[in-house]
């Protein structure tokens, strides 16, 4: 069944020890996702992932399984705490190609967030896969029928 | 860009709600292929009674995935694309974060 899932993957030129290294560490991921980070590395640890323009977004570490598995939850909204109703669940997994990293990332929960977020609209591009893909067959339907 | 990172709505947020069910899923898809539909009619096509289809029509009404108006006795549900389409470009603005992010991780990994 289809879910409400964001899957993307990229293979990186670099040992998963290397790759497990910037996704981990605070001096590194505040280089691709936020400014000012913070990270308890364990289960259960806080994370904070700070934005000096759109404020921090609490998160909680799941799964630290180095150098294969990673997970957290992060709130949708800055200042929000991160509990079901309010937090997305990013899934990393690190597996081993040729000499390099085949680095994918999972995203769900979305269907469980309470609306709240404002409408932003943003640079889009019509590649992902799952739902949208459904979503795209359903709207090709409904508006076939309109039509 | 990054914590734009949670571009959104709160539309988009009840519409993907709305459609998690797949009845709900199913009975959008019928509506679709069918232009409209009372609740009558859907529920000789599914497996459920009429009193779940007018349930889950409830649902997709108040995400503004259908719209309905009353002819006589019997109302009448048709398909609204535009939340679809809203909802379906959120998801893809999150994947495109998502590919800028990967990218950047790439970058640092490799240099």
């Amino acid at each position: 069944m289809a879910t409400d899932k964001v899957e993307r993957e990229i293979v990186i030129g670099a040992p998963r020890e290397r790759v497990w290294a910037v996704l981990t560490e605070p001096g590194h991921v505040a280089q691709w996702f936020g400014d000012l980070v913070e990270i308890d590395l364990r289960p259960g640890g806080r994370a904070v992932f700070g934005w000096t323009e759109y404020g921090s977004h609490e998160a909680r570490i799941e799964r630290v399984e180095p150098p294969g598995f990673f997970s957290y939850r992060w709130a949708h909204q800055a200042g929000d705490p991160v509990a079901g109703g309010t937090s997305t669940l990013v899934e990393f997994t690190l597996e081993p190609d040729g000499s390099g990293t085949r680095l994918r990332v999972v995203e769900t929960g979305f269907a469980a967030l309470a609306g709240s977020a404002e409408d932003r609209s943003t640079a889009v591009k019509e590649n992902t896969t799952g739902w949208l893909n459904e979503l795209g067959e359903l709207k090709e339907y409904a508006q076939r029928a309109a039509a | 860009m990054t914590a734009a990172g949670r571009p959104g709505g709160a539309r988009a947020d009840e519409i993907l709600a709305a459609l998690a069910d797949p009845t709900r899923r199913q009975l959008l898809s019928e509506l679709a292929a069918r232009g409209s539909g009372t609740a009558t009619r859907l529920a000789q096509q599914l497996p459920i009674t009429r009193q779940a289809v007018v349930k889950h029509l409830a649902v997709l009404s108040r995400a503004g995935l259908v719209s309905s108006h009353r002819d006589g006795r019997e109302v009448h549900y048709a398909p609204q694309p535009d939340g679809l389409a809203a909802t379906a470009q959120w998801l893809a603005a999150l994947a495109a974060e998502w590919d800028v992010r990967l990218r950047e991780i790439k970058r640092l990994a490799e240099d």
